[in-house]
């Protein structure tokens, strides 16, 4: 019977690969690669990869689907590819695909790994789930970092704005008059989007789940809630929306600061508090990546009153 | 928690502070306003140039590297940081040119507008710690963490100004960035699948020149070849280079391109075993060899100033691959001993002060004439003589000639290729040299003349030329240094965590 399954999902994800490579407007590439992200998020899943199924589904083919889908909306038609030009990437990605399998398959089997280590530690963390004990205690550094990679790509966004916009407001999501099932939507399913996100962060600890995931999901919350034009962006400016923003990466510096006088190292935590202490971690950085995350989406800041750009039409 | 009791350096938290003081500076710069916010940015570039002093000086007064394991944790579990002479080397080059671009950038014109100097201010800090990330990191994820952070603060420098056309290169610059990102990744993927580990030191022990090794160490190379702008993958530098605003290129062309070069070095000489390295050595010395040459006739053939300078380095970059066969040559006496190593490095800091200082004095020719067209240069030199000159001693450095570390570099880099008849490497280092002077001379001798016409300067702060000045001072000044390996430089060598813990 798993097998089947298995192979089933397998098929699907190449049928999609196959519609996102083939599809001849990008719109069409974009809403094929959000359902293949979604597809392979189910074969994590089968890997028992749980923690990287629920990442898959929430940023890559969630946040990155829609950052996709806005740009396949903006962008112009391109003329197709010739066939030559096809033919040679077609054989280039062959070759790779060649490469990569053989070199896999030349990895030493069992695969050394230090799951039975990180599994060793865990009780001394006081947390249940080895993968966010190696986020936020093995190698919280990487975490730490990647929450500021967020927060830098996020300015990287906002200095694109015109010197006069910097502190004015992204533009709506969406420019035109929202749908009367859009509306409905966005009032139904904000809630459950709180319940789901606060959930994914809270039962980060001990199951899979965590402040990424839970984070994506409530700024995808946020996000309907914008596309339907039930609010508007916040101001780049507003000193509580930055403050927000660097709530999650300043907190976790400090805890990390505060590990070195109370427990001998950076990043190391005291005693007996590591669980209680990573949880508050865990909800700043929810929060901050949620707001990060639904502003990597909107466009830069606009002076108000602006009209909307050249070649923005409706998909 | 004290599973696994943390070992390290004495003054090891000077690593980890030289990564996160500057994240820490980002917190004033997003919540105060414009003016206090741009002079607290000066606090903690001071903050992060006395951090950087403190860990060289240690690790000089010491003879040892420095070491500290996050959380308590060693590796393989944990993250272990880590600086010896060559880190600590780099760490140092980096903090210069930080400092350097920071002050240049002060008074900048733009600076009364809230964008410009925030944004660029944030973004340097971002940049200045991920480049400390990547000399003090001893694994290979949390060095692709680093490699992330560092391309989402340098591409947006690129096109800070907002022109249509230096978004299409930051864009440009991305994209090859990203390339490079994700083969790095692969290929460190590779190696855990391997060996189960991430820790560099610790995959030496325990890989021994296998065909996997070679294979994900040519991925991850090829990765930082394409992040360097190493020939043939230079071409997005040029457009990426000459958009950015002149402080933000002399940080792009000054230091970020050497942080995957670093890399690479790690790879080859710290992983791979020597027979590995021989094989690889004279590929990359052979692509080194076309980015002198090639790209040097580029130099020659440009229409902008800073699109000159630009390509010079492409071109520049050359050199340090063309210390790979050298330096792996002379294993048998210690590769970090050897001269053609000191030579590199050398020409690493020359090149670092020089492009610097060159792209800050094309800056202010640019707003002084209100454009950088080469053919319409003559007569500058009577306008900002200052800038001239410090565009000269710049050039001088690239160029080769005496005094100047430049030269310094590249006696020492011919010394070694001519004992080891490497001749073909030789003459690439006198070709390039005689390209370098090509290319300076056709900016310095129009420069040097009577005006054309009249010409109406707009005024520029005296203090941002002193800023170039100073920085191609301390080129020249390199050419000071005794004509021998560096014993700095083979502190902690060859690499290993022993040394480090008590």
């Amino acid at each position: 019977m798993s097998l089947v399954l298995d192979g089933l999902l397998a098929v699907l994800a190449l049928a999609l690969a196959l519609r996102v490579l083939l599809a001849r407007e990008a719109l069409a590439a974009a809403i094929g690669f959000v359902g293949l992200g979604l597809v392979l998020a189910l074969l994590w899943v089968r890997l028992d990869a749980v923690d990287v199924a629920l990442t898959e589904a929430a940023i890559g083919s969630g946040v990155t689907g829609l950052v996709l889908l806005r740009a396949a909306s903006a962008a112009k038609r391109m003329a197709p590819q010739g066939l030559a030009v096809r033919g040679l990437a077609a054989l280039l990605a062959f070759v790779v695909f060649c490469g990569l399998a053989a070199l896999v398959l030349s990895l030493p089997e069992p695969a050394p790994s230090l799951a039975n280590e990180a599994a060793a530690h865990l009780e001394a963390t006081g947390l249940g789930n080895p993968v966010t004990a190696v986020l936020l205690v093995y190698r919280a550094l990487d975490t730490l970092l990647e929450t500021v990679v967020l927060l830098l790509a996020l300015i990287g966004v906002w200095s694109l704005s015109a010197d006069r916009d910097w502190t004015g407001a992204p533009p709506p999501l969406w420019r035109y008059a929202p749908t009367p099932p859009l509306v409905f939507l966005a009032r139904l399913l904000p809630p459950l989007g709180l319940l789901m996100g606060l959930y994914l962060f809270w039962t980060g600890a001990d199951k899979p789940g965590g402040a990424f995931q839970g984070g994506a999901v409530l700024g995808a919350a946020w996000l309907l809630v914008l596309l339907a034009g039930l609010r508007t962006p916040p101001k780049a400016g507003s000193r509580k929306l930055r403050a927000l923003l660097l709530l999650g990466p300043m907190l976790f510096l400090a805890v990390g600061a505060l590990g070195v006088v109370v427990a001998g190292a950076f990043l190391a935590y005291p005693e007996g508090l590591a669980k209680p202490i990573i949880l508050v971690v865990e909800a700043a950085l929810t929060l901050s990546i949620a707001v990060t995350l639904g502003l990597l989406v909107l466009d830069p800041p606009e002076a108000p009153g602006q009209l909307p750009t050249e070649g923005r039409s409706a998909p | 928690m004290t599973v696994l009791a943390a070992h390290a350096s004495p003054l090891g938290l000077l690593l980890v502070l030289a990564v996160i003081v500057p994240l820490l500076g980002l917190a004033p710069l997003l919540l105060l306003k414009a003016r206090p916010a741009e002079r607290s940015a000066l606090v903690f570039l001071a903050a992060g140039l006395a951090i950087v002093c403190a860990l060289c000086f240690e690790v000089a007064r010491s003879g040892a590297p420095l070491a500290y394991f996050l959380g308590g944790f060693k590796p393989p579990l944990g993250v272990g940081l880590r600086a010896d002479g060559f880190s600590a080397f780099m760490l140092g080059v980096t903090a210069v040119v930080m400092v350097a671009a920071g002050l240049f950038a002060m008074t900048a014109p733009g600076a009364d507008k809230p964008r410009m100097p925030l944004a660029f201010w944030m973004l340097l800090l971002g940049v200045w710690s991920a480049l400390n990330l990547v000399y003090v990191a001893d694994d290979l994820f949390a060095l692709y963490v680093a490699l992330e952070l560092l391309t989402f603060a340098a591409v947006p420098l690129v096109c800070l100004d907002g022109r249509a056309q230096t978004i299409a290169a930051a864009l440009q610059y991305l994209l090859f960035a990203l390339f490079g990102s994700v083969l790095y990744l692969l290929g460190a993927a590779l190696l855990y699948g391997t060996y189960g580990t991430l820790d560099i030191l610790l995959l030496a022990q325990r890989a021994h020149g296998e065909p996997a090794l070679l294979a994900a160490l040519a991925l991850m190379t090829a990765g930082m070849v394409a992040k360097a702008a190493l020939f043939p993958f230079y071409l997005w530098l040029p457009a990426a280079h000459a958009g950015a605003p002149a402080a933000a290129s002399a940080i792009l062309s000054a230091v970020v391109v050497k942080a995957p070069i670093f890399l690479v070095v790690r790879f080859w000489y710290d992983i791979a075993s020597p027979a590995q390295t021989a094989a690889v050595a004279p590929i990359l010395a052979a692509l080194g060899a076309g980015a002198v040459v090639l790209c040097g006739v580029f130099a020659l053939r440009q229409a902008r100033l800073k699109l000159l300078i630009a390509y010079s380095t492409a071109a520049q970059i050359g050199y340090l691959f063309l210390m790979f066969p050298l330096a792996a040559a002379s294993a048998g006496a210690g590769v970090w001993g050897a001269i053609a190593w000191t030579g590199g490095a050398l020409h690493l800091v020359s090149h670092a002060l020089s492009k610097a200082a060159m792209f800050m004095a094309a800056g202010v020719i640019a707003e002084t004439l209100g454009h950088d067209r080469i053919a319409q240069l003559s007569g500058i030199g009577r306008i900002v003589p200052i800038s001239v000159f410090a565009f000269g001693l710049g050039g001088l450095s690239l160029m080769g000639l005496p005094p100047s570390g430049g030269f310094v570099a590249k006696v020492m880099l011919l010394t070694s290729a001519v004992q080891q008849g490497s001749w073909w490497i030789a003459v690439v280092i006198l070709l390039g040299g005689l390209l370098a002077a090509g290319y300076v001379l056709r900016v310095l001798l129009p420069a040097l003349q009577r005006p054309d016409g009249n010409l109406v300067p707009v005024p520029v702060a005296r203090w941002r030329e002193m800023v170039a000045l100073a920085l191609a001072l301390g080129a020249v000044a390199l050419g000071f240094v005794p004509l021998q390996p560096a014993a700095f430089l083979a502190i902690g060598r060859p690499a290993s965590w022993d040394g480090a813990v008590p």
